[in-house]
């Protein structure tokens, strides 16, 4: 491995906690930041000449703690800051006690506003340089670092303190934390936008499933970004139009990351999951584990049988159900009804009236339709159309039905979504 | 850590069963967390106090024309934001109203 990589890879595995812990023990986020971002400067220069260490993470926990007392030294200030790093220990804390989790919870506090705790997230839990950050917003590397600055002005000033919630405060705060992950990954998954994001939100949810072990929720996010993430290069055409999930080469799919996904699926006997009536759904899952790894590549239409109760179990739930060879689609109207429950939004409410329309009847799935629009929010939305078209069509009436693929690919966002749509309502006109 | 707490009404109430206050105010003051509060006459008898140019400017009002109005505050010692917000959430007024938690600067 060359320098540079071994550096890079360092940073992706470490950045974390080293910053998580000097955090902790100064208490002083840009020290933090900076003693780390010195020691990957060091470890560049060092590493050349002296070669790779055997523990790249520990190397730059030192070095990093070395420079974050030299500077304090210079400050000549802070005994107490000066103790405390002197007598860090070397050896990583038991996971209960990790710092990188008091960073993420700290980053996510709700008390910080949305938009700062995605920047605050990606730049000292993933180490993301401020201008990075700032181009994928689309603003100015200047508001950027204002926007970090403000966020860490406010952990200071009111004390938003640096722990890990505990007892019910961790089911309170945990939704915040996710909120961030799957935005990070929304952001990354978007056609044109930084996979990079992707791939991290998708770390940090396996760091998170490895420190908070078995919540349902936190195996639900990182099994829906496995599972959506395993179909990116199987999503679009070569010219970048969309392919729908039916008619994807699944060879193309990320079958490792698939397994992994259905490995990570909470099994049901975690609090906060309920089996499935058995008359109805037999028995689930009851192999969840290293074995589904090997068999990812033959998804049965057993394996998206377990039933979770939180919003991202359930749509890890439904992307499991996608991936299945057979969808069962009277499962997926199942967990849409539960989402709807409990994320009532015109795009969950249009998913639910088209998954009906497949389970039961298409009169019943333009009927939700109906509803899902009166409920606003998906006027002139393209996929609303589609769903309209595709039902109608079903229905038996393929001249409206193709009008309405007209009137989709008229409010179409991208040119290969327009395209897909004109060619539908071609066929349906021949 | 000192926090003010500025509690205010709300024109969206929630209208489910609210905390009593004088429970919420006998505990806090037992644990030593409220060190002063009080209830303020309403918006009608404000008055707002500039000096522009020297010259004094009495303005009869509260500085912001709003339909929240701040109707009492407490001063509480916490150890961080997350206790000012457990005792905060307990207040009967985080229910028919809202509270904003502003730390001292000092």
């Amino acid at each position: 491995m060359s320098v540079r990589a071994a550096v890079a890879q360092a940073h992706r595995e470490s950045y974390a906690q080293v910053v998580a812990t000097l955090i902790r023990v100064t208490g002083d986020w840009d020290l933090a930041e900076d003693a780390t971002q010195d020691a990957l400067a060091t470890a560049l220069d060092r590493w050349r000449t002296s070669g790779i260490p055997d523990n790249p993470g520990g190397w730059l926990m030192t070095v990093a703690r070395n420079r974050a007392l030299d500077i304090v030294r210079r400050r000549n200030t802070e005994q107490r800051k000066l103790a405390e790093l002197a007598n860090l220990p070397e050896e990583p804390q038991s996971p209960g006690q990790d710092d990188r989790l008091r960073l993420i919870f700290t980053c996510c506090h709700p008390a910080l506003s949305l938009e700062a705790r995605v920047a605050l997230t990606l730049r000292t839990v993933t180490g993301m340089s401020a201008a990075d950050i700032a181009r994928v917003f689309l603003v100015s590397e200047s508001t950027m670092t204002r926007r970090l600055t403000r966020a860490k002005t406010k952990i200071a000033q009111a004390r938003i303190p640096y722990q890990i919630p505990a007892g019910p405060d961790l089911a309170e705060r945990l939704p915040s934390v996710l909120g961030v992950l799957y935005l990070l990954f929304t952001r990354g998954y978007d056609p044109g936008g930084p996979s990079e994001f992707a791939a991290e939100a998708i770390r940090l949810a396996r760091l998170l499933d490895r420190l908070i072990p078995g919540e349902p929720e936190v195996r639900g996010l990182l099994a829906l970004f496995l599972l959506q993430h395993s179909r990116r290069s199987a999503r679009l055409d070569e010219q970048g139009r969309p392919i729908v999930l039916t008619e994807q080469d699944r060879s193309r799919w990320d079958h490792a990351a698939i397994g992994e996904a259905l490995a990570v699926l909470p099994p049901p006997d975690i609090a906060g999951v309920r089996p499935a009536p058995p008359a109805t759904h037999g028995n689930r899952r009851s192999d969840v584990g290293a074995g589904s790894r090997e068999r990812a590549a033959d998804v049965s239409a057993e394996e998206c049988r377990w039933v979770a109760d939180g919003p991202y179990a359930i749509q890890a739930a439904i992307a499991a159900c996608h991936v299945a060879h057979e969808t069962d689609w009277v499962r997926v109207a199942d967990l849409y009804d539960r989402l709807a429950l409990l994320l009532p939004s015109p795009v969950v409410r249009l998913n639910r009236a088209l998954a009906h329309g497949y389970a039961h009847s298409p009169a019943r799935g333009l009927a939700l339709l109906a509803e899902a629009r009166a409920g606003g929010g998906l006027d002139g939305y393209a996929p609303a159309l589609a769903v309209a078209a595709d039902l109608t069509s079903r229905a038996g009436d393929p001249v409206a039905a193709a009008q309405l693929y007209e009137s989709a690919a008229a409010a179409a966002a991208t040119d290969g979504e327009r395209s897909v749509l004109l060619a539908r309502a071609r066929s349906l006109s021949e | 850590m000192k926090y003010m707490m500025f509690v205010c009404t709300d024109t969206e109430p929630d209208t489910g069963d609210a905390p009593d206050i004088d429970a919420w105010v006998e505990e806090n003051d037992a644990a030593g967390r409220r060190l002063d509060g009080d209830q303020l006459a309403g918006p009608g008898a404000a008055t707002t106090v500039r000096v522009r140019g020297g010259e004094l400017l009495l303005t009869d009002g509260p500085f912001t024309e709003s339909k929240e109005v701040i109707v009492g505050y407490d001063v509480l010692e916490c150890a961080d934001l997350d206790e000012a917000v457990r005792v905060a959430r307990a207040h009967p007024m985080a229910y028919a109203g809202r509270i904003e938690i502003r730390p001292f600067v000092s």
